[in-house]
This record gives structure tokens, C-alpha cells and sequence, in this order.
């Protein structure tokens, strides 16, 4: 009985969607070509653009710091180093180094951002303290993901062959030429915590 | 009519002589350190400046940046920081300055470490890591600036505070 019905379903499924199968394959009745072509072509830059734009508008400052766990935490710590407050007034904003330029890979970290998005839902960081403590974690997270793609966030505006190491600190030079030049470190071994502040780093092998 | 007129040109009259009362002379600090012992000097810090009056501060000093490491000027003497240190970390969770100065970085990073009485605790126990009482280097350690010294200092360092001939 329950067997004759289970097998039953593809037939009902098939009769359900027999319809529209036959209307997507049959050649249009009333519209030209030439309409469904440029239609076709107009729709599809208008949503190819409206997505792109839907996600570039989450790619911004204010939509960033419209949480109150970004906005009084890390947004705040940034305000007072070099990324935000500088000599030459050029600054970055969160997706500068937290979201990845390149089109796949911007795609890749904006699925994984759905995870955020449930954290805010269930408030995982919504006070100080929770936000403390997670801190670690959430750091762990960035310097894994920075260490993979070799710094290429950090890279889309500091590139080593640009940097002119006559003008940098003697320290500063001797160190980059060591180990940046030679590709033995990569940006975020050592500078860790030029954007927000630190958690507890005992234990975190570090340089 | 002309009692109008009066009553404006003796209102203005009255706003010039505010303006011209508050009006003063700006004084300027010298840059140069100011002696102790000069003449008329109540606070040297203010380096001459009547202490009724605003002082037109001196322009911001700059950090000294250049990792020439200083001499010290007596024995036991904290070095000096010889590079700037702005923005780095030094709190409860973290002490960016042992990213390098740490004993077992030093030589990566081609820094001095820091002397190893800093592993010591007050007990004379020798620690893996810094010891707690050594652990905030600022407190001691300080970066330069090119600032002028407020006030004149005659003291030359250790060899000039050794009576002439050695070592009683």
C-alpha cells in the first residue's frame, strides 16, 4: 500500500511539473526574438548589477558598524591607529582587509559570513564581556585565514616591491629585506594587532 | 535723530575700549633650556614666562627614530628606546616590545634582548619569561625626543661626578 504510494510520487511530481517543462521548451507564441534576446540581455544586467551592488553595499563602513558589537569594539580600537588616523589621510575600512577583493574569493568569505550573521541573530558577542572572551577565537580565525592567502589583504596596498626601504626605519628595513623579501615570513607573523587591540597572547607563537 | 547717532558712537566707543583691554601681548618661551639660577625666575619650567600670562607653547617634539643605540649616562642606567614605539601593545594581554627583545627572538629579529636580570623575580627565582616586575618596559625604558631640556642641567655624566685623580 505505502510502497504502490511512494512509487506513485515521481509519477505525481512529473505530472506537476510537465507543464512548465513544455512551455520553457516550445518556441515562444507571441514575443519576437529579437525581444526575448534584448530582454533577455537587459534583465540580466539588471540583476547581475543589482546583486553585485546588494553585495557591495554590505562591503561598507556603515553597513559594518550598523552592529553595536563592531561599531563599540573593533571599529572603535581602530580609530586610533595608523589605519584610520594618519599623516596622509588615506584610510581602510573593515572590507579593505577583512574581505577579500577578488571576485570567487569575495563570494567564499561572504558565504562564510553567514555564520555572523547568525551570531548576531543569537547575540554570541553582544556584550563587552562575551566579546572578550571570544576575542582569542575570533582573532585565531583572521590570522589563519591571513596566513593562508599569504597576507593578500594586507598586500593590496603594501607591496613589497613598492616599498622603498631607504625611507623606512633601519630596524624596520633590515627586517623586511630578511624576511619579507626572501617570502620566509608573511605580513600578519609579525604584525599582528596594527588594527584592534590584542587578547591574551600567552602560548601564540609569534615573529 | 542725532540722539540715536550719540548713543551708537558712544556704543561703539565703549565695545572698542573691551577690545582694547583684553588685547595682550603674547609671550613667547625661549626654546633654549632656561638656568635654575637666572635672574627673576619663580618656575623655571616656565622658562621666564610671568605666571599671570599664556605662554605660547613650543612646537611638538618629534621622536627620535633612528636605532642608534645611546650611551648611558651612569651606571645602571635603563637604556633608551632608539626607536619610536607608537602604538605598540603593551597591556595585561599582550607586550609587543619582547616580539623582538624577548632572549629568544633577539637574534631573529637582530634586536638587543634584554639583560637577564629581567627573568629574575624579587626572590632571586630565574623565570622561563619575563618576570611580572619587569614586565611594563616603559617604566623605565623611554623613547627620545628632539624637545629642548626646560631647564639647564650642568651634569656631564658618570666620569664628571668622579673627583679628579680616581677613586678615593
Amino acid at each position: 500500500m505505502i510502497g504502490r504510494r511512494l512509487r506513485a510520487i515521481p509519477g505525481r511530481i512529473r505530472s506537476r511539473i510537465a507543464p512548465f517543462w513544455t512551455t520553457l521548451w516550445r518556441p515562444s507564441l507571441h514575443f519576437s526574438l529579437g525581444f526575448l534576446t534584448l530582454g533577455g540581455f537587459i534583465a540580466g544586467i539588471v540583476f547581475w548589477g543589482g546583486f553585485n551592488t546588494a553585495m557591495e553595499a554590505t562591503n561598507t563602513e556603515a553597513f559594518c558598524t550598523s552592529c553595536h558589537e563592531m561599531k563599540s569594539n573593533v571599529f572603535a580600537e581602530l580609530k586610533t591607529t595608523i589605519h584610520y588616523n594618519n599623516r596622509s589621510g588615506v584610510r581602510a575600512i573593515c572590507s579593505d582587509c577583512h574581505v577579500p577583493h577578488d571576485w570567487t574569493d569575495k563570494m567564499a568569505r561572504k558565504m562564510q559570513a553567514s555564520k555572523e550573521v547568525w551570531g548576531k541573530i543569537f547575540g554570541s558577542i553582544d556584550t563587552r564581556e562575551k566579546f572578550l572572551d571570544n576575542r582569542l577565537e575570533l582573532a585565531k580565525h583572521e590570522w589563519a585565514r591571513l596566513k593562508a592567502n599569504d597576507s593578500l589583504e594586507c598586500r593590496n596596498c603594501h607591496q613589497y616591491d613598492s616599498m622603498d626601504l631607504t625611507r623606512q626605519a633601519p630596524r624596520a628595513a633590515q627586517i623586511h629585506q630578511l624576511y619579507l623579501g626572501t617570502g620566509e615570513k608573511t605580513c600578519i607573523d609579525c604584525h599582528k594587532g596594527i588594527a584592534h587591540q590584542l587578547p591574551d597572547m600567552r602560548g601564540i607563537p609569534q615573529g | 535723530m542725532k540722539a540715536v547717532a550719540t548713543i551708537a558712537l558712544l556704543a561703539s566707543a565703549m565695545l572698542a575700549g573691551c577690545g582694547a583691554k583684553h588685547e595682550e601681548t603674547p609671550h613667547r618661551a625661549p626654546s633654549a633650556p632656561v638656568l635654575i639660577s637666572a635672574p627673576g625666575q619663580i618656575d623655571p619650567m616656565r622658562r621666564g614666562v610671568p605666571i599671570d600670562a599664556d605662554a605660547t607653547p613650543p612646537a611638538m617634539a618629534r621622536v627620535e627614530n633612528f636605532d642608534r643605540i645611546r650611551p648611558v649616562n651612569y651606571e645602571m642606567q635603563p637604556p633608551t628606546i632608539p626607536h619610536s614605539i607608537d602604538n605598540y601593545q603593551l597591556t595585561r594581554n599582550t607586550n609587543r616590545c619582547m616580539l623582538c627583545h624577548t632572549r629568544s627572538n633577539a637574534q631573529t629579529f637582530l634586536a638587543p634582548p634584554v639583560s637577564p636580570a629581567h627573568y629574575a623575580t624579587r626572590d632571586g627565582k630565574i623565570l622561563e619569561e619575563i618576570s611580572p616586575r619587569r614586565y611594563f618596559c616603559v617604566q623605565c625604558h623611554v623613547v627620545q625626543t628632539d624637545a629642548q631640556p626646560l631647564i639647564a642641567n650642568r651634569y656631564e655624566g658618570l666620569n664628571t661626578t668622579i673627583p679628579e685623580g680616581g677613586v678615593r
